[in-house]
C-alpha cells in the first residue's frame, strides 16, 4: 500500500469528519481542496489537487487551528472604476509549521442595481470586457496588489449570468483568478440578454500539484526485466518455423537436381525414339 | 547475373546514406564553423625573437588569443569562463604570457608557442578589486623572474616558473591602495607607491627576495587625488586631483616624498572641463586629454614642465613604446570619413604620418596597440594594432591595412534569416555551360573511382576540395530546396551583418549607429531586429527587409528611433527617430497590402504605435484589434500583466497610437516565487496534424495554442547558484498560462528543484531543465497537453457526416478541458541554451538542440521525451515507436550536430526551416559560429548528395547491354533451335 495515499485518504476522511462537526454546509464536499458552491461541477474541474508543500512528516492533528476570513470581489463595469460585487467567506487553516491555507471557499454575490444593469448592457451591446479583482493577500486586503481578470461580457448570458471562478493560491496568497462563463463561449460571440438579471456563481480553488518524482529505476528494471525473462518464455518454435530457410534452397536445389536427372533421362529416351519422330515430319513438309 | 549483383550492390549503397552521423569526409560539406575572440582590450606584442611574429590579445569575451602577426589567424584561443574576466596582461621570460582574470584573484601562465596553462595560481584575494600586475624586469637567464600583483594594500610576489607564491606582504593600512611598483635595474629593492583615502601619499621600500619591509614614508597630499595615476620616470609620477582639473607631480627621491601641485589651465591654453590621464609607462612624458583636445606634456628637472604636442581630442592615444633608453613612441590615431590618420609621435615630436582608407562602415577607432619593428634600412618602422568601434580588428602597416578581423561577430545578440534573390532566368553563356559540364564530368570520374576504391591520396583530397568549393551552394540566389538564406545578425555594437549559409561570408555589413549620431539622439544603441518585409504573394518584386529597432540614450524613457534595411544590399531604406520612448516590439501575425509587416512598438507609458505608417495598415489593424492582446512580464514585481488594445492613446492623438486597458494579472507572492524563466512558441512554428493516435487506435487532440506562455518561479533561497539552498527550502514552480485570459492552464511543484532554467516550447509540449538538488543530478521535464473538449471526435461517422466541433473557431474565453501529461528524466549536462528543430510544415518529427556545458549542440530526440514512455511498452507501443522507459536521457555521440567543432561561450542556437521538409538549418553562436542543416528524420525527401547518379547510370546501361545481349543471344538459340 502507498503510503502517500493512505495519508491523503485518511486525511480526507478526517477533514470529512471535521467539516460534520462544525456544521457549515449539508453539501457533500467533493475534495479536502476544491469547494464547490453552486449546484453543479463540470467534470474537468474536479480533480484531486494536493496541497501545496505539503511535507511528510506532517502530523494529522497540526490542522488545528481555523478561522474564518473575509474578502471582497470587485468588478468594473467601465473603463478603470472598480466597486464591490461580492465576498468571498473562506476558512484560514494554520498547520504547526506555520503554514497557512484557505479551506472552504464560499462567495455571495451582491444583487444588481439598476445603475449596473445599465452598465452591464452597455457592455453587452459594445462587446466589451467585464473585468473583476480579488486582493492577492487576503490576510491583509489593504494592500495593492490585485489579481485581475476579464472576460468578454458576451460570453457570461446564458438563462441567468453564469460565471466560474477558478481562484490559483499558493498558501493564503492569492496568485491568479481565473474568471470566465460556466461553459464555452461561441466565436462569433452573439448578442444576447439573460432572462435573469442575476448571477449564478461558481467558484473552484486550486493549489499547485506536486511533480512526480522522476523515477529511480535501475535494480528494478533489471529485476522486472528477469522475472519478465522468467515468466513469459517465448513458446518453442516448431522445426519448420526455425529452420525453413535453410530448407528452402536445399529443397530448391533437391527439386532442381531431380528435374534435371528427368530431363537426362528423357533426353536419352528421346535420342532412341528421334528418327522415328523426325521422319514424318520431314514427310509432312 | 551481373545485373542482380549489381542492382545489390546498388541497394547496398543506397542502404548505407541511411546512416545517422555523418562521416569524417562530409564534414564541411552543408557546415561551416568561424572562430573570433570579440573586442579586444588589452594586447601585448611578441616580435622580439626569430620565429613568428605575433600578438598575444585578451579581449571582453573574456578570451585570450595568440594572433599571427602576418595574416590575423588564430594560433591558439582560450575562452575563460563568464565570470572570470581579464584584467591584465603580460609577457615573463620570454615565453609565458601571464593572465591576471577574476579581479585580480587568479593569475596564470600560458605557454607562448602553443597556448598550453603553463600554471595557475588562485591569490586567494579577499577583497577583489582593482588590481594590477607587474612584471619584474631584470630577466636573467637561469635566474627566476617574478612577477607582483598589487591589490590594495597587499603585494604578492609569484614565481613565473611554477606559479608559487614566493612572499606576500599585507601592508595592512585601511584605505591603502596601492597604484605603482618599481624596481630601479640592478637593485634588489622595490618601491610601492600607494594613496591613502586619497589624501596621503605612502611609499614602502620591500625587499625584491623576501617581500620584508624596509622603510615606508608618507606625506600629505595637497590636493584630493583621484585614481588616475601615469608613471612618468623610475622616481616620479603624476595624478590627477578629484576635481580633474589639477595636476600633481609627486617625486620619492631616498625615503622622501615631494609634491607639486600644477594647474592644468597653467600647461594647456584654453582648458576646461574635465582632463584625463591616459595611463602610459614612458620617460618624463605624459599624455593628458581634456575635452578640447589631448596634450603631450614633459617634466623637466624640478617640477617644470612643458607642454610639447598636441593632438585634437577625437585622438585615440595609444600606450608608449620604448624605442631606447631615450626615445618613447605614442601613436595617435584619428578618424575622419572614411580614412584613418596614425601619427606616431616619437618624444612628442611626430615622427610618422600615414593616411589609409578603410570601409565606411566600421565606425571610430576606439583603441589602439603601437608596435615598432626595425625597417631593412635599420630605421624603426611602425605597425598599429586598432580596435574599431564595431569591435573589428585591422592591422596597420606600412599605409596599409595588413588584415582585417570581423571581431564584431563574436558578440551576436540577435538573428533573422531572409530569403536570397530569385535566381533570373537566362543569362547563362555557351562558355560557361561546356566548362560546367567539362567539370561535371571530371567531378564525377573522380566520385566514381572514389567509389570503386581505385583513387589515390591526391584524388581524395580534390574529391575533398570539390566538396568544399562547390560552386552550388555559395551562389547569391535562391535554391530549390532552400539550403541558400542570408542570417542577419545584430551585434552588441550595433553592427548588422548578413551571412550566406553556405559558407558563412559575409555578404554586406553595416554600422548604422554612426549615421543617426545628432543632437537629438545622443548615444543610439540597437536593442534588435525583425523581418519587416518579407515578399510573397502580391509584392514579389519588392525586396525583402529588415527593421532594426534602438533606443537614442540608455535609459528605457528616451527616445527610440528605427531603420528599414534592404535585406540584399543592406541599403537603409527609411531612417525615423520617434517620438516616443521603446519598451518591446511586438511583431504582429498581420501584412498590409505591400506585404509589409505590421509591428506595434509598445513605449513605457504602455502605449502601442503601429509601424509601418499608412493607411491600409491602420485600416487591418483596427479591423482585427479587438482579437489583439499583449502581455508583459514585470520580473521585478514578479508580476505577469494582460492588455487588450483601445482607441486613443495617453500621450498624443496620433491615428497610430493606441492605448492598453489592463485585463489580466497574475501575482507571484514575492515570499516565495522568483520568475526564473519565461518561454513561448514561436510564432511562426507550424504544425502538421493536430490530432495524436494512440496504440489503442485513439485520437488525443493536442491543444494547441499560440498564447501559451510558459513560467517557471523557484524560491528566493534558490535564487541563487546551486548549492545556496538546501532541498527542503528550494522548490520549482512551472506555469503555463494563456496570455489572452491571464488563465493558468496548468501549475506544478517541483520540490527540491532549482534554477538556472532553461524552457523551450513548441505545439502542444513544454520541455525545461533545471537542477533536482536532492537527486544531485540536472533533469528534464516534458509537459504534453491535450484537449478533452474534442475527446469526442472519434467516431468516422460523425466526421464523415460533419457532426464534429474541430471546425469550429477556438476561443480562449471558452474554459478549457485540459488533461496533461508529464514526466521527468534525469539529463547527465547543464544546459547553456535550448532550442527546438522547426521545419516548413511541421511533419518531420522533432529534436530539441540542447547548447551542452562544452560548447557543442546535442541534438535529442523528441521521442525520448515522451511522457507515454513506460517500463515495459507493450508490442503495440513499440512498434508506435515509444522507446522504453529509463530514467537518464541517453547522450548518444554521434547526435552532436556539433560533430568535433566547439562554439566557445555559446549563447544562442536558432532553427529554421528549408523548404525541404524534411532539412532544418541550425545555427548557433557565441564567440564562435556554427552553421549547419540537419534532417531529424532523415532525408526522406531527396535524394542525398552522395548519391552516385553515375553508378545509376552505368548500371541502367548495363542493364540495357545486358537485355539487348540476352535478347541477340536467345534470337540465335531460337534459330539454331529451329535449324536443327
Amino acid at each position: 500500500m502507498n503510503p502517500s495515499l493512505s495519508f491523503l485518504s485518511l486525511l480526507s476522511l478526517l477533514l470529512l469528519f471535521s467539516s460534520a462537526l462544525s456544521f457549515q454546509s449539508d453539501e457533500l464536499p467533493f475534495n479536502d481542496d476544491d469547494e464547490f458552491e453552486g449546484v453543479r461541477s463540470s467534470p474537468g474541474s474536479a480533480s484531486v489537487a494536493p496541497p501545496v508543500r505539503r511535507r511528510p512528516d506532517l502530523d494529522i492533528s497540526s490542522a488545528s487551528d481555523s478561522k474564518s476570513l473575509q474578502f471582497s470581489l470587485e468588478h468594473s463595469l467601465s473603463d478603470s472604476e472598480f466597486s464591490v460585487a461580492g465576498t468571498f467567506t473562506a476558512r484560514l487553516k494554520s498547520w504547526t509549521h506555520g503554514a497557512q491555507t484557505l479551506t472552504k471557499l464560499r462567495f455571495t454575490r451582491n444583487a444588481i442595481s439598476d445603475t449596473e444593469k445599465g452598465l452591464f448592457e452597455r457592455l453587452l451591446e459594445d462587446d466589451d470586457f467585464y473585468t473583476i479583482r480579488i486582493p492577492s493577500n487576503v490576510l491583509n486586503p489593504s494592500g495593492k496588489d490585485y489579481v485581475v481578470s476579464s472576460v468578454r461580457a458576451r460570453c457570461l448570458p446564458r438563462e441567468s449570468l453564469d460565471e466560474h471562478f477558478v481562484i490559483h493560491t499558493d498558501g493564503v496568497n492569492v496568485l491568479s483568478v481565473n474568471y470566465g462563463s460556466a461553459g464555452g463561449c461561441q466565436y462569433p460571440r452573439p448578442l444576447k440578454s439573460p432572462s435573469k438579471w442575476s448571477f449564478s456563481s461558481y467558484t473552484v480553488l486550486k493549489n499547485s500539484e506536486q511533480a512526480p518524482r522522476t523515477p529511480t529505476f535501475v535494480e528494478q528494471i533489471i529485476a522486472s526485466e528477469n522475472a519478465l525473462e522468467e515468466g513469459l518464455q517465448p513458446p518453442e518454435k516448431s522445426f519448420w518455423a526455425k529452420y525453413w530457410m535453410y530448407i528452402l534452397p536445399i529443397g530448391f536445389v533437391l527439386v532442381n537436381a531431380m528435374a534435371q536427372a528427368a530431363n537426362a533421362a528423357a533426353e536419352d529416351q528421346n535420342q532412341g525414339g528421334q528418327p522415328s519422330q523426325r521422319a514424318p515430319a520431314v514427310r509432312r513438309r | 547475373m551481373e545485373a542482380r549483383f549489381l542492382l545489390g550492390f546498388l541497394l547496398l549503397l543506397s542502404l548505407s546514406s541511411f546512416a545517422f552521423a555523418i562521416y569524417e569526409d562530409q564534414v564541411g560539406l552543408a557546415d561551416w564553423h568561424k572562430r573570433y575572440i570579440g573586442k579586444v582590450k588589452h594586447a601585448v606584442f611578441h616580435t622580439q625573437k626569430t620565429g613568428r611574429r605575433r600578438v598575444v590579445v585578451s579581449t571582453e569575451e573574456n578570451a585570450i588569443a595568440s594572433l599571427d602577426l602576418r595574416t590575423g589567424d588564430i594560433l591558439w584561443r582560450h575562452v575563460l569562463g563568464k565570470n572570470d574576466a581579464v584584467d591584465q596582461i603580460g609577457l615573463s621570460l620570454g615565453k609565458y604570457v601571464l593572465t591576471l582574470s577574476s579581479q585580480g584573484s587568479v593569475l596564470r601562465a600560458w605557454n607562448l608557442p602553443d597556448g598550453q596553462m603553463v600554471w595557475e595560481t588562485d591569490l586567494q584575494i579577499s577583497n577583489p578589486s582593482n588590481s594590477f600586475l607587474h612584471v619584474l624586469g631584470n630577466v636573467k637567464s637561469g635566474r627566476d623572474s617574478l612577477s607582483l600583483v598589487c591589490n590594495g594594500g597587499s603585494i604578492r610576489a609569484v614565481s613565473s616558473i611554477d606559479g608559487l607564491v614566493v612572499w606576500k606582504k599585507d601592508l595592512s593600512i585601511d584605505g591603502l591602495k596601492l597604484k605603482h611598483v618599481f624596481q630601479p635595474p640592478e637593485s634588489d629593492t622595490i618601491y610601492a607607491i600607494g594613496f591613502i583615502d586619497s589624501s596621503l601619499i605612502a611609499l614602502y621600500h620591500i625587499n625584491a627576495k623576501t617581500g620584508e619591509l624596509l622603510k615606508h614614508a608618507t606625506q600629505a597630499s595637497s590636493v584630493d587625488l583621484s585614481s588616475e595615476i601615469s608613471a612618468i620616470s623610475s622616481d616620479s609620477l603624476v595624478a590627477l586631483d578629484t576635481s580633474r582639473s589639477n595636476l600633481l607631480l609627486i617625486k620619492f627621491m631616498a625615503g622622501t616624498i615631494t609634491n607639486h601641485k600644477l594647474p592644468l589651465s597653467d600647461i594647456v591654453q584654453d582648458f576646461s572641463g574635465l582632463a584625463e590621464l591616459i595611463p602610459t609607462k614612458s620617460n618624463d612624458i605624459f599624455v593628458v586629454k581634456t575635452p578640447s583636445n589631448v596634450a603631450f606634456i614633459k617634466v623637466k628637472g624640478d617640477n617644470e614642465i612643458e607642454l610639447i604636442g598636441k593632438a585634437d581630442e577625437a585622438g585615440i592615444v595609444s600606450d608608449s613604446l620604448t624605442l631606447s633608453e631615450e626615445e618613447q613612441a605614442f601613436a595617435v590615431v584619428h578618424h575622419s570619413n572614411n580614412a584613418i590618420s596614425l601619427q606616431v609621435r616619437i618624444n612628442g615630436r611626430e615622427a610618422l604620418t600615414e593616411g589609409i582608407k578603410i570601409e565606411d562602415h566600421r565606425g571610430h577607432v576606439k583603441r589602439v596597440f603601437l608596435n615598432n619593428y626595425v625597417r631593412t634600412d635599420k630605421s624603426h618602422g611602425f605597425r598599429a594594432l586598432i580596435v574599431m568601434e564595431d569591435e573589428s580588428l585591422l592591422l596597420m602597416q606600412q599605409g596599409e591595412v595588413v588584415w582585417s578581423r570581423e571581431d564584431g561577430l563574436a558578440s551576436i545578440s540577435d538573428a533573422v534569416v531572409a530569403e536570397l534573390p530569385v535566381e533570373k532566368e537566362g543569362g547563362v553563356s555557351v562558355v560557361e555551360v561546356e566548362h560546367t559540364l567539362l567539370e561535371w564530368l571530371k567531378g564525377h570520374m573522380l566520385k566514381l573511382k572514389g567509389t570503386l576504391m581505385l583513387s589515390t591520396p591526391d584524388d581524395m583530397a580534390a574529391i575533398q576540395a570539390m566538396h568544399l568549393k562547390s560552386t552550388e551552394r555559395n551562389k547569391m540566389t535562391r535554391d530549390h530546396n532552400g539550403f541558400r538564406k542570408l542570417i542577419i545578425v545584430l551585434t552588441r555594437s550595433g553592427k548588422v551583418y548578413a551571412l550566406h549559409t553556405g559558407d558563412g561570408r559575409i555578404v554586406w555589413a553595416h554600422l548604422l549607429t554612426p549615421l543617426l549620431q545628432s543632437e537629438s539622439c545622443p548615444s543610439p544603441s540597437v536593442l534588435t531586429l525583425r523581418n519587416w518585409r518579407v515578399p510573397h504573394r502580391k509584392a514579389l518584386q519588392e525586396n525583402p527587409s529588415i527593421l532594426l529597432v534602438g533606443r537614442c540614450g540608455a535609459g528605457p524613457e528616451s527616445h527610440g528611433f528605427l531603420f528599414i534595411v534592404d535585406s540584399y544590399s543592406g541599403k537603409v531604406l527609411e531612417t525615423q527617430i520617434l517620438d516616443h520612448s521603446i519598451a518591446e516590439v511586438v511583431p504582429l501575425p498581420l501584412a498590409d497590402s505591400s506585404e509589409q509587416k505590421l509591428h506595434l512598438v509598445i513605449d513605457d507609458k504602455l502605449n502601442a504605435h503601429l509601424y509601418p505608417r499608412g493607411s491600409d495598415a491602420l485600416e487591418v489593424f483596427v479591423r482585427e484589434m479587438a482579437n489583439m492582446y499583449y502581455y508583459k512580464v514585470e520580473n521585478a514585481k514578479e508580476v505577469i500583466k494582460g492588455y487588450a488594445f483601445k482607441k486613443g492613446c495617453s500621450t498624443g492623438s496620433s491615428a497610430y497610437c493606441f492605448g492598453t486597458r489592463e485585463l489580466w494579472s497574475v501575482v507571484f507572492p514575492s515570499d516565495s516565487e522568483r520568475i526564473v524563466a519565461t518561454a513561448r512558441r514561436k510564432i511562426n512554428e507550424v504544425v502538421h496534424t493536430q490530432a495524436k493516435i494512440m496504440t489503442n487506435q485513439d485520437v488525443m487532440y493536442k491543444y494547441i495554442t499560440k498564447n501559451i506562455l510558459f513560467v517557471a518561479t523557484v524560491s528566493p533561497k534558490a535564487a541563487g547558484g546551486i548549492g545556496s539552498a538546501a532541498p527542503d527550502d528550494a522548490w520549482l514552480v512551472a506555469y503555463l498560462i494563456d496570455t489572452v485570459t491571464g488563465r493558468i492552464l496548468h501549475r506544478v511543484t517541483h520540490q527540491g528543484a532549482q534554477g538556472p532554467v532553461h524552457a523551450v516550447v513548441s505545439e502542444n509540449w513544454v520541455v525545461y531543465h533545471y537542477f533536482n538538488l536532492r537527486a544531485h543530478r540536472y533533469e528534464m521535464t516534458v509537459i504534453e497537453i491535450y484537449d478533452q473538449s474534442r475527446a469526442d471526435n472519434k467516431d468516422v461517422m460523425k466526421l464523415v457526416l460533419g457532426k464534429h466541433n474541430l471546425t469550429a473557431p477556438i476561443t480562449s474565453y471558452s474554459r478549457p478541458e485540459i488533461a496533461t501529461k508529464s514526466q521527468s528524466y534525469f539529463f547527465t549536462h547543464s544546459v547553456k541554451a535550448i532550442a527546438v528543430t522547426t521545419t516548413a510544415r511541421g511533419i518531420t518529427s522533432k529534436q530539441i538542440l540542447i547548447g551542452t556545458i562544452g560548447d557543442q549542440v546535442l541534438a535529442l530526440d523528441k521521442r525520448y521525451l515522451d511522457p507515454r514512455r513506460t517500463a515495459n511498452p507493450s508490442q503495440e507501443e513499440k512498434e508506435e515507436g515509444i522507446i522504453p522507459l529509463t530514467d537518464t536521457l541517453p547522450i548518444i555521440p554521434q547526435s552532436y550536430v556539433t560533430h568535433t567543432r566547439q562554439v566557445g561561450d555559446l549563447r544562442g542556437i536558432m532553427s529554421f526551416p528549408a523548404n525541404l521538409e524534411s532539412t532544418t538549418h541550425v545555427f548557433s553562436y557565441g564567440i564562435d559560429l556554427f552553421y549547419t542543416r540537419i534532417a531529424p528524420s532523415r532525408t526522406y525527401d531527396s535524394l542525398t548528395d552522395e548519391f552516385s547518379y553515375v553508378l545509376l547510370l552505368i548500371t541502367v546501361v548495363v542493364l540495357i547491354v545486358a537485355i539487348l545481349v540476352t535478347w541477340a543471344m536467345s534470337q540465335k538459340k531460337d534459330l539454331q533451335e529451329k535449324w536443327r
